[in-house]
C-alpha cells in the first residue's frame, strides 16, 4: 500500500495503482486522452504529465505506478505549460469544425481544451487532411480528427477481440484505420463511438441529426437481448434520437451491444398506432371501441378452455401479470411465455436463472458452455467472458455449434451425446470441470428448445451438482435467456396452469379447432401460419409476424414508451422507463389489458393505476420490488431424466441483427445484417 | 594519439580476415572458456571497473545496466538484444564491426550473454546492413561448428544461441523498446518505461539491450584487465572509441581513439584536417544527428567525450561527428534533420508526432529567411515543448539539433529573415 504526497496531500493507495489513480483518489483532476479504465495503458497522449521531485522529466502520470514516498505536484507552471504545449499540440492539425461535428457538446478535446489550453494556436502552416475509412454502417469516420489516441484499437483487440483496427504510417501520416477498410465485425464496435475522445469515430445513422444539448434523457433498461443493458435514451419530442450506455459494473460495465445501440431506427417503422378488425378478410382501422367489441364478441361465452395467450420475447412484466389475471378470470389455463417452446420450468426458479450472475463470471475458473452462442444471443455476456479469459486460467468447453467466439475454447462435441460424456465423467472436460473452483455451466436456448429440452435440462443440472457447480456462496448453474420477457414471465408463472396448454399445445389446438381464440402479446417469433383458423388478438408495438392472422389488433408500446419492469437473464429485476409517448392510439400494454377486461364477462381487473398493478405483482413476487438486485435462488431439483436425443444442438439465434420485431423494423440492422453477417460467414475460402 | 597495441579492433579497415581464422590470429575466442570460469559476478565488476559507458549514445554505464538482470530466474528466460540497427545519421561504426570483425561481437554476446545469465543473443542488425548481416551470419555459424556458442559454448557446458534478426529499415527501431517491439513483430513503436526491458523485455522476459560496440569489447577489456582499459581516456569517460567523421574533411573514416582525444586532434591527425584549413571550419554535431552543432569556437578545444561535451551543451552521442566548413549553409543542413525526424516519428505519441512536423515547417521556411524574428523563440519553444514530454528520445533528438541551430547560429538567421525582407521590398 503505497503511500504518496499529491499537491501536498497525503494518499495511501492500493499496489499497483497508478499516479493518475492516485491523482482520482487524493481528488485531483488530472487530463486524458489515451488514457481509459478499461483498455491498456498506451500513455501516447501526454495529456496527463505531471511533475515528480526528483523525477528529471515530467511523467506520465496514467502510465507510472505509485510508490511510496513519491511527491507528485499537478498545479506547478512546469506542469501548465507540458499541458498547454500537449493542447496545442493536439489542435494544429485538428481541424475547427466544431460546428459542423457531431461529437460538438460533448467532445473532450472541446472541453479540455477550454480547460487547459491556451486559448490561441500559434500554428500559422497548413493542417493535415485525412481521408475518411469505410468502417461499416455503423461508424462514421471523418479522420482528419484524429488525435491517435488509440481506444478504438486498443478496444477492438481487447474487448471486442477483433483485431480489426490498428494505426497504419509513422509520424504525422499516421492513420487509424480497419486496413482494408472494412465493417468492423463486431456486435460491440458501436463503443467505439463513446471511447472516441473527438469526433473522429462517430453515430452513422445519428450523423447531423441533433445536438446533444437539444436531447432529453431518459435513464431505462434494453431489451433486444435478455442482459438488460442499462442506457440512456436520448431523445426530442416524440422521437428517439439515440440510444447511450449507462455504466452498470454488474452487467454491461459501459459497453453495450450494436444493436442496443443502433436499432432504435425501427421504432419509428412499421409501427401499429391505431387498431384493426379483419372484416371480409381484411383488416380495416378501427377505434378502440369497435376493436373490443369484435373481441368481446367473439369471447363473450366461450369455454375458458378455448382461449389461450402467448407472451412474447419483448412483452413486460406488468402486461404479463394483467394478462394473466385476465385469463385466469376467463377461466383459461392455457397460457405460455416460451414461445420458442423452451422445456424451461417454472417451478424451480434457479433452473431458469443465469445463477452465477454477469459480474461473478469474473470469479469463474471454468466454463462449459451448451446449445449457446453466446456472442450473438448476448455479446454483453461474451464480452465478460472474454475479459475473464484475457485474465488467464479459464478453461471454456463448448458442445454444440462450433462459432467463432472471441476467446479460445475446447470444442468438445456438437450434441446431447457429448453432453452425456461429460455428465457421465467419461469426457477429458470433465477432469477441468471437477479441478476447477468455480465452475460454471452456461445452457443456451438451442439445447432446450428441443424435444429432448427437459432431459437436457436434467443432464445440465446434474453435470451441475456432480462438478461442485452448487455450493456455499457460488452457483455455476446457468441458463442465458435470448428474450427479455421471459424470465420476467417464468417468474410470474405465466406457463400453463394445471391443463393447460403450452404453447405446442396451444398452435396444434388452434389448428383443430380445439382453441378458438388466441391472444398474442408481443408474440412474432412463432409459426403463425397455424393461427389461420383461430380468432387471433394481437397486441404489439409492430406489423410484424404476429400480425398477419390477426382479427384484432390492439397497438402497443414499444419499451422506450412505457414504464415497466424487465428481470434479465440473471434474475435482476430493472425498470425501465418512458422516454416517449406511443405513436398515435398505440398505449402502455397494461392499460390495454386493463381496458379491455371491462368489456369480457366476468374479466374486470381491480387495478386502475399502475401503482395498484406493480402492488398486485409485489405481493405474488416478492423479489418483484428489489429493483436492481437480484434475490438469489432456491436449489431444487428440475428436468426430466430422459432418453437424450441424437440431434446437435443449434444457436435459437440464427440472424443476430433480425431477432426482433424493431430490428426487423430498422434499416440500420437491415444494412449491418448484409454487411456483417456475411463477414462471420467466412472468407472466400470457406466451404 | 592511441598507440597501435592499445587498439581493440585491429582489423578496422578490413585489411586482414573477418573470419574465424582471422579472428583468432587477432586474439578472439583466446581463453573464453577461463573468462566465463570466472564467473558472471566478475565479469560484471570487471566491466564495471573498466569505466564503460554504453556506446549506442545515451553512454549509461554498461556494467551497471548488465546487473540490472535478475540473478535468479523465476521461470522466464533471460536475453540479450544487440542493437545493430545503426541508423543515427553520420554514424558508421557498429557497421565496421560487424562486417570485418564480427567474431568480437560474437563473443562478447557470449561473454556478456553468460554474464546476464541469458539464454540467446538477438542481434538486430539494421535492414540496409545486407552484406554486414552475411558476414556475422558467418561469423556465427563458424562459432557454432567450432563449438564456440551453441550447446556447449566454448566446452564451458554453459548454452547460448546466437541470432541475427534484420529490421526493416525505420530509425526508429534503434530505440530499444521500439527494436524489443520490432523483434516481437510488431510495429516499431517504443513502450512505456516503467517497466523497463530488464523487468519486461523480449516476449514478457529480462532483456538488455546494448550497442554493438559496447558488447564487441567487453572480451577486450576482460583479457587485457579493467585498468588497462580505465587508464585510457578521462574519469567516468575511459577507454578507446571508434570515431566516425564525415563531412567536410580532407579524409574522412572511422577510426579507434582514446576517449577524450581533443576534435581538433581527431580531426587533423586522421582525417587530413578540415577541407581548407581549420580556419574554415564552420561548425561540427559532434555526436550524430540528434546531439547540438557546435561552433568553430568552441571545437577549437573541446575534448570528445561525454562529459565534456556535455558542458558545452552537446553530446558525445554515437561519437558521429560531422564537420561543417563555411561553404555549408548551416540553417539548411539543420532543416534537413528536422525532415529526417519528422519523417522518423512513429507517431505514437503527440509532442513529437505533431511537434516534428510543426518545427520542420517553420524550419523549411527559416532556411529561406521567409519568417518573422518572433517565429524563432516560437522555434525554441516548440523545441521545449517537445523535448522532455514524449516516450522515448526521438522528441529529443528532433529538438536538440534546433536548439544548437538557435543557440549558435541565431544571427545568421535573423540576417536571412531581414534579407528576404529587403529582397520582397525591392521587388515590390
Amino acid at each position: 500500500m503505497p503511500t504518496l504526497t499529491i499537491d501536498g496531500k497525503e494518499v495511501t493507495v492500493a499496489q499497483g495503482t497508478t499516479v493518475l489513480q492516485a491523482c482520482e483518489v487524493a481528488g485531483v483532476e488530472v487530463p486524458r486522452f489515451c488514457y481509459h479504465e478499461r483498455l491498456s495503458i498506451a500513455g501516447n497522449c501526454r495529456m496527463c504529465l505531471v511533475e515528480q521531485e526528483k523525477a528529471p522529466k515530467p511523467i506520465a502520470s496514467c502510465a507510472m505506478p505509485a510508490a511510496d514516498n513519491m511527491v507528485i505536484h499537478t498545479n506547478t507552471p512546469q506542469v501548465k505549460k507540458a499541458r498547454e504545449g500537449v493542447m496545442e499540440f493536439l489542435l494544429i492539425n485538428h481541424p475547427l469544425d466544431c460546428p459542423i461535428c457531431d461529437q460538438g457538446g460533448e467532445c473532450d478535446l472541446q472541453d479540455q481544451s477550454i480547460a487547459y489550453g491556451k486559448g490561441a494556436s500559434r500554428f500559422h502552416e497548413n493542417k493535415r487532411a485525412v481521408k475518411e475509412k469505410y468502417m461499416g454502417p455503423l461508424i462514421k469516420t471523418v479522420m482528419t480528427r484524429c488525435i491517435h489516441c488509440t481506444r478504438c484499437v486498443r478496444f477492438a483487440e481487447e474487448v471486442a477481440g477483433v483485431e480489426e483496427i490498428g494505426a497504419i504510417g509513422r509520424g504525422e501520416h499516421m492513420e487509424i484505420t480497419t486496413y482494408l477498410e472494412q465493417a468492423m465485425t463486431s456486435e460491440l464496435s458501436g463503443n467505439v463511438i463513446d471511447l472516441c475522445p473527438v469526433g473522429a469515430l462517430t453515430s452513422k445513422p445519428y450523423a447531423f441529426t441533433a445536438r446533444s444539448w437539444e436531447l432529453e434523457k431518459v435513464e431505462s433498461v434494453d431489451v433486444h437481448d435478455a442482459v438488460g443493458s442499462n442506457i440512456r435514451v436520448d431523445f426530442r419530442g416524440k422521437e428517439v434520437m439515440r440510444v447511450l450506455p449507462r455504466l452498470n459494473e454488474d452487467i454491461n460495465q459501459e459497453w453495450i451491444s450494436d444493436k442496443t445501440r443502433f436499432a432504435y431506427d425501427g421504432l419509428k417503422r412499421n409501427r401499429l398506432d391505431r387498431p384493426y378488425v379483419r372484416e371480409n378478410g381484411k383488416l380495416r382501422e378501427a377505434t378502440w371501441a369497435e376493436a373490443f367489441a369484435a373481441i368481446a364478441a367473439r369471447v363473450n361465452g366461450l369455454p375458458g378452455g378455448k382461449i389461450a395467450a402467448i407472451a412474447g420475447d419483448l412483452a413486460d412484466l406488468e402486461a404479463m401479470a394483467a394478462l394473466k389475471d385476465l385469463m385466469a378470470n376467463l377461466g383459461s389455463a392455457n397460457i405460455d411465455c416460451r414461445q420458442d417452446g423452451a422445456k424451461l420450468d417454472a417451478s424451480v426458479r434457479a433452473s431458469y436463472l443465469f445463477n452465477s450472475t454477469i459480474a461473478g463470471i469474473d470469479k469463474a475458473d471454468a466454463l462449459l458452455i451448451v446449445g449457446s452462442n453466446p456472442r450473438i444471443e448476448a455479446p454483453i455476456i461474451n464480452a465478460r467472458i472474454r475479459q475473464r479469459w484475457l485474465n488467464g486460467g479459464f478453461r471454456i468447453g463448448v458442445i454444440g455449434e462450433r462459432p467463432e467466439l472471441t476467446y479460445d475454447y475446447d470444442y468438445l462435441g456438437a450434441g446431447p451425446g457429448t453432453l452425456g460424456e461429460v455428465a457421465s465423467g467419461g469426457h477429458s472436460f470433465a477432469d477441468v470441470l471437477r479441478g476447477a473452483k468455480n465452475p460454471m455451466i452456461i445452457v443456451g436456448q438451442g439445447a432446450l428448445t428441443r424435444a429432448d429440452g427437459a432431459a437436457v435440462l436434467a443432464a445440465a443440472r446434474e453435470i451441475a451438482e456432480t462438478y461442485g457447480m452448487i455450493g456455499e456462496g457460488w452457483n455455476g448453474f446457468n441458463v442465458l435467456h435470448t428474450a427479455a420477457s421471459r424470465v420476467g414471465g417464468l417468474d410470474l408463472g405465466f406457463v400453463p396452469g394445471e391443463g393447460g396448454l403450452d404453447v405446442g399445445g396451444i398452435l396444434a389446438g388452434a389448428e383443430s379447432g380445439a382453441v378458438e381464440v388466441v391472444y398474442l402479446l408481443h408474440a412474432d417469433e412463432l409459426d403463425t401460419s397455424k393461427l389461420d383458423k383461430a380468432f387471433v388478438i394481437y397486441q404489439g408495438s409492430h406489423g410484424d409476424n404476429g400480425v398477419k392472422h390477426a382479427d384484432v389488433i390492439l397497438p402497443g408500446a414499444a419499451y422506450t414508451e412505457k414504464n415497466a419492469t424487465w428481470i434479465n437473464t440473471e434474475g435482476r429485476v430493472q425498470l425501465g422507463n418512458r422516454a416517449v409517448f406511443p405513436p398515435g392510439d398505440a398505449r402502455e400494454d397494461w392499460t390495454i389489458i386493463r381496458a379491455l377486461s371491462e368489456v369480457l364477462t366476468g374479466g374486470k381487473l381491480p387495478y386502475d393505476n399502475l401503482g395498484a398493478l406493480r402492488r398486485r405483482i409485489a405481493a405474488a413476487l416478492p423479489h418483484a420490488t428489489a429493483v436492481d438486485d437480484i434475490v438469489s435462488a432456491e436449489w431444487g431439483s428440475f428436468g426430466e431424466a430422459g432418453p437424450l436425443g441424437d440431434a446437435p444442438f443449434a444457436s435459437t439465434v440464427t440472424q443476430h441483427y433480425l431477432t426482433n420485431p424493431i430490428c426487423r423494423a430498422s434499416y440500420t440492422m437491415a444494412e449491418c445484417h448484409a454487411v456483417i453477417e456475411p463477414a462471420h460467414e467466412g472468407t472466400g475460402t470457406h466451404g | 594519439m592511441l598507440a597501435d597495441q592499445d587498439r581493440i579492433f585491429t582489423n578496422l579497415y578490413g585489411l586482414h580476415s573477418p573470419y574465424l581464422d582471422g579472428a583468432k590470429a587477432r586474439g578472439d575466442w583466446d581463453g573464453t572458456a577461463a573468462l566465463i570460469a570466472n564467473g558472471q559476478d566478475w565479469i560484471i565488476t570487471q566491466v564495471k571497473e573498466s569505466g564503460l559507458r554504453g556506446r549506442g549514445g545515451a553512454g549509461f554505464p554498461t556494467g551497471l545496466k548488465m546487473s540490472f538482470m535478475p540473478k535468479e530466474s523465476d521461470g522466464r528466460p533471460s536475453y540479450l538484444v544487440v542493437n545493430a540497427d545503426e541508423g543515427e545519421p553520420g554514424t558508421c561504426k557498429d557497421r565496421e564491426i560487424m562486417r570485418h570483425d564480427p567474431h568480437k561481437l560474437v563473443e562478447g554476446c557470449l561473454i556478456a550473454g553468460y554474464a546476464m545469465r541469458a539464454v540467446a543473443a538477438y542481434i538486430y542488425i539494421r535492414g540496409e546492413f545486407f552484406r554486414e548481416a552475411e558476414n556475422l551470419q558467418r561469423a556465427i555459424d563458424e562459432a557454432y561448428e567450432s563449438g564456440l556458442i551453441g550447446a556447449n559454448a566454448c566446452g564451458t557446458g554453459y548454452r547460448f544461441d546466437v541470432y541475427v534478426h534484420r529490421g526493416m529499415g525505420a530509425y526508429i527501431c534503434g530505440e530499444e523498446t521500439a527494436l524489443i517491439e520490432s523483434l516481437e513483430g510488431k510495429k516499431g513503436q517504443p513502450r512505456l518505461k516503467p517497466p523497463f526491458p530488464a523487468n519486461m523485455g523480449v516476449w514478457g522476459c529480462p532483456t538488455t539491450v546494448s550497442n554493438v560496440e559496447s558488447i564487441a569489447v567487453i572480451p577486450t577489456i576482460l583479457r587485457r584487465g579493467a585498468t588497462w582499459f580505465s587508464g585510457i581516456g578521462r574519469p567516468n569517460n575511459t577507454g578507446t572509441k571508434l570515431f566516425c567523421i564525415s563531412g567536410h574533411v580532407n579524409k574522412p573514416c572511422t577510426v579507434e581513439e582514446a576517449m577524450s582525444v581533443p576534435l581538433r586532434e581527431l580531426i587533423e591527425k586522421h582525417c587530413g584536417g578540415v577541407r581548407g584549413g581549420w580556419a574554415n571550419l564552420l561548425a561540427v554535431i559532434p555526436g550524430g544527428s540528434s546531439v547540438p552543432v557546435l561552433p568553430k569556437a568552441i571545437c577549437d578545444d573541446v575534448l570528445m567525450d561525454f562529459d565534456a561535451l556535455k558542458a558545452v551543451q552537446s553530446g558525445l552521442g554515437t561519437a558521429a561527428v560531422i564537420v561543417m566548413d563555411k561553404s555549408t549553409d548551416i540553417v539548411k543542413a539543420i532543416a534537413r534533420l528536422s525532415k529526417f525526424y519528422m519523417h522518423e516519428s512513429c507517431g505514437q505519441c503527440t509532442p513529437c508526432r505533431e511537434g516534428t512536423g510543426w518545427m520542420w515547417r517553420v524550419m523549411d521556411r527559416l532556411v529561406r529567411g521567409e519568417a518573422e524574428v518572433p517565429e524563432i523563440d516560437l522555434l525554441q519553444e516548440v523545441t521545449k515543448q517537445v523535448e522532455g514530454h514524449t516516450i522515448c528520445a526521438l522528441g529529443d533528438a528532433a529538438a536538440w539539433p534546433i536548439q544548437g541551430l538557435i543557440r549558435h547560429f541565431r544571427p545568421e538567421l535573423e540576417t536571412r529573415i531581414a534579407a528576404y525582407k529587403n529582397a520582397q521590398v525591392q521587388a515590390a
